[in-house]
């Protein structure tokens, strides 16, 4: 795919992200502006789905994802852009993104297995839980003899769960070369700075000594560097080592009065500040249409 | 009553060890995990006859639940194994949302727990996981008495398509049941029929109940043994068929009175037949060091203590 048709992809799902959490009122617009364009990239260029078409025309979701690529969404509150870019890569209905967390919905406010939404393969939300799980799943497909590329995306706030670096000394250990780690590198969380609220201090550092290969991709907002830095990670699997992106984004990319504070980290846009939004970004795909 | 007789003593947790070789020679998608604790977990054979399906995670328990649910997304069967305190409590959030809110099929099976761990005292006495467990929804919960029973279970917990937890101990207990039984989850099993009182116990406090059920024939009184090795889903058909001809109820088990079998006995018959009870379980503290044994008794879970209860409940019939 080309880097002009992606970015129109990243486009729609922007505008998706602010409508669905100016629709509830509630939400994470900023981690999940700011991961558009690596979340895009994986799933329209990356990674390898099954392309298979079911009922409805939607894509056929099986839960052991046997021969196909693996994305896990660790820091779950950024399910706006997660949700956008499953259905806009077929998995269901655009329509249904309406209906995020509203009563009787399948777009629960952190991902869930259990309204048995295709495309989602594990709960998340309570953080530091993800790569724990894509070990898991990168331990079966090697079991399974299989070629396959797992993926986990994380926050960088999330770093400051213990969890996190039981898995980080877990995957090498176990020689995982078919895991990339992401991580957004956003520097901010709920209560200010990440560098204030508890510092990460040096995660390359960090990372490499837990024994990652470790790249950075220094601009996690530009679909061009997303999408070479996600090509040079799988090059770097398949040598006995997980590998780990550091992946610099703004919080709120694209919306300019969201970018560089915390501030919108868990805040809804209100009419004006929706309109003001979504006059910044291109309608490319055609709006969900609200039931 | 039916008679008991036994030939040897063993632990719970080698029934659940051959339970595991029996399922690696047999189940090519059983994975085992283990938090550094593979001697007392008994798993050795398992590991030496299925080194690749073995997943040593070292002591990082939460990692280790963690990975049992991603497991399950490659259609693995995997057994997350540690001590009850640290499968439990240690990672009672892991377990909430990647396996039993996410429905996966990873069975949890622990062992150590209770006061019978003994000599390590308080900190490793887990003695309130079946409640924590029973609370949670999609979860099963099973609690075997004895060696045949767990590796029956063992083996059935693989066959369930779900999130079990099994729990079972550390000290050598007499092997009362039948090598052949068949285990069936959220079935109790009748140990000996009776009318004057109930007494449903659970793990180690079944062969307690055994002895109890002799004192009380000797005293002429007919009790009723059953067991409850499934704590959830509950059988509480056999629960209330049992009560509505005794009329009254001892509970049993190696747990806090607060959230496990006792209260979930006592939840079906407020919904459904109301009857006195009396419940053998830890009231209200935390354990210490000792020898089961010694434990067992300070804290009220052995024989004489149900034959107490028992006296008591039939005391408190109308």
């Amino acid at each position: 795919m080309q880097t002009k048709e992606l970015q129109d992809i990243a486009s729609q799902v922007r505008r998706d992200i602010v409508r669905m959490v100016h629709g509830c009122q509630s939400g994470h617009p900023g981690g999940s502006l700011g991961c558009t364009d690596v979340i895009v990239g994986l799933y329209f260029q990356q990674m390898k789905i099954n392309n298979r078409k079911g009922k409805g025309g939607f894509l056929t979701f099986n839960m052991d994802a046997t021969n196909e690529d693996l994305f896990f969404l660790s820091n779950g509150h950024i399910s706006p852009v997660f949700y956008s870019v499953l259905a806009h890569r077929g998995y269901f209905d655009k329509a249904e993104l309406s209906t995020f967390r509203k009563i009787n919905s399948r777009l629960q406010g952190h991902p869930t297995t259990h309204e048995h939404l295709p495309g989602i393969r594990i709960a998340s939300g309570s953080l530091g839980q993800g790569m724990s799980v894509a070990i898991g799943a990168a331990l079966a497909k090697r079991l399974n003899g299989e070629k396959t590329t797992v993926y986990c995306l994380m926050g960088d706030g999330e770093q400051q769960e213990g969890q996190v670096w039981e898995a980080a000394q877990a995957a090498p250990h176990h020689k995982l070369d078919n895991l990339v780690g992401i991580i957004d590198l956003n520097g901010q969380q709920i209560d200010g700075p990440t560098e204030k609220v508890m510092s990460n201090r040096d995660l390359k550092a960090k990372y490499k000594a837990f024994g990652w290969n470790v790249m950075e991709i220094k601009d996690g907002n530009d679909m061009e560097q997303v999408v070479t830095g996600l090509r040079k990670a799988k090059r770097l699997l398949g040598k006995g080592q997980p590998v780990m992106i550091l992946l610099k984004t703004e919080m709120g990319a694209g919306v300019d009065f969201m970018m560089g504070s915390h501030k919108w980290h868990g805040v809804a846009p209100n009419n004006e500040q929706l309109a003001a939004a979504l006059a910044q970004l291109p309608e490319t795909l055609g709006d969900y249409e609200v039931n | 009553m039916t008679k008991y007789p036994f030939t040897e003593k063993k632990d719970t947790r080698s029934g659940f060890g051959a339970g595991m070789t029996e399922l690696g020679r047999t189940n090519p998608n059983v994975v085992t995990l283990c938090a550094d604790l593979v001697g007392s977990l008994k798993i050795d054979t398992f590991i030496k006859e299925n080194p690749e399906r073995f997943i040593q995670c070292g002591i990082a328990e939460a990692n280790m639940i963690g990975v049992a649910a991603g497991l399950t997304i490659g259609g693995k069967i995997p057994f997350a194994t540690t001590f009850a305190n640290f499968g439990s409590s240690r990672v009672y959030d892991q377990i909430r949302q990647s396996v039993a809110y996410s429905d996966k099929n990873v069975k949890i099976a622990v062992s150590h727990a209770g006061l019978t761990l003994g000599e390590d005292g308080a900190t490793h006495q887990i003695l309130e996981d079946l409640a924590m467990m029973r609370s949670l929804p999609n979860m099963t919960v099973i609690n075997p008495c004895d060696f045949n029973q767990t590796k029956a279970a063992t083996i059935a917990a693989a066959k369930h398509e779900g999130p079990v937890y099994l729990r079972f101990g550390r000290p050598v207990v007499p092997v009362f049941t039948s090598p052949d039984q068949k285990f069936e989850i959220g079935k109790a099993w009748m140990v000996s029929e009776g009318k004057d009182v109930s007494i449903f116990a659970t793990g180690h406090l079944v062969w307690e109940a055994i002895q109890a059920c002799e004192i009380l024939e000797a005293q002429g009184i007919s009790a009723e043994i059953v067991n409850i090795h499934t704590i959830k889903p509950l059988d509480e058909k056999a629960i209330l068929k049992s009560v509505r001809k005794t009329k009254c109820v001892v509970s049993c088990e190696e747990h806090q009175m607060n959230g496990g079998l006792g209260d979930a006995i006592a939840q079906t018959l407020a919904k459904n037949f109301l009857a006195p009870q009396e419940y053998v379980a830890v009231d209200n503290s935390f354990g210490e060091s000792g020898t089961p044994a010694q434990l067992m008794e300070k804290y009220g879970l052995n024989a004489a203590t149900i034959v107490e209860k028992a006296l008591k409940v039939i005391a408190r019939k109308g």
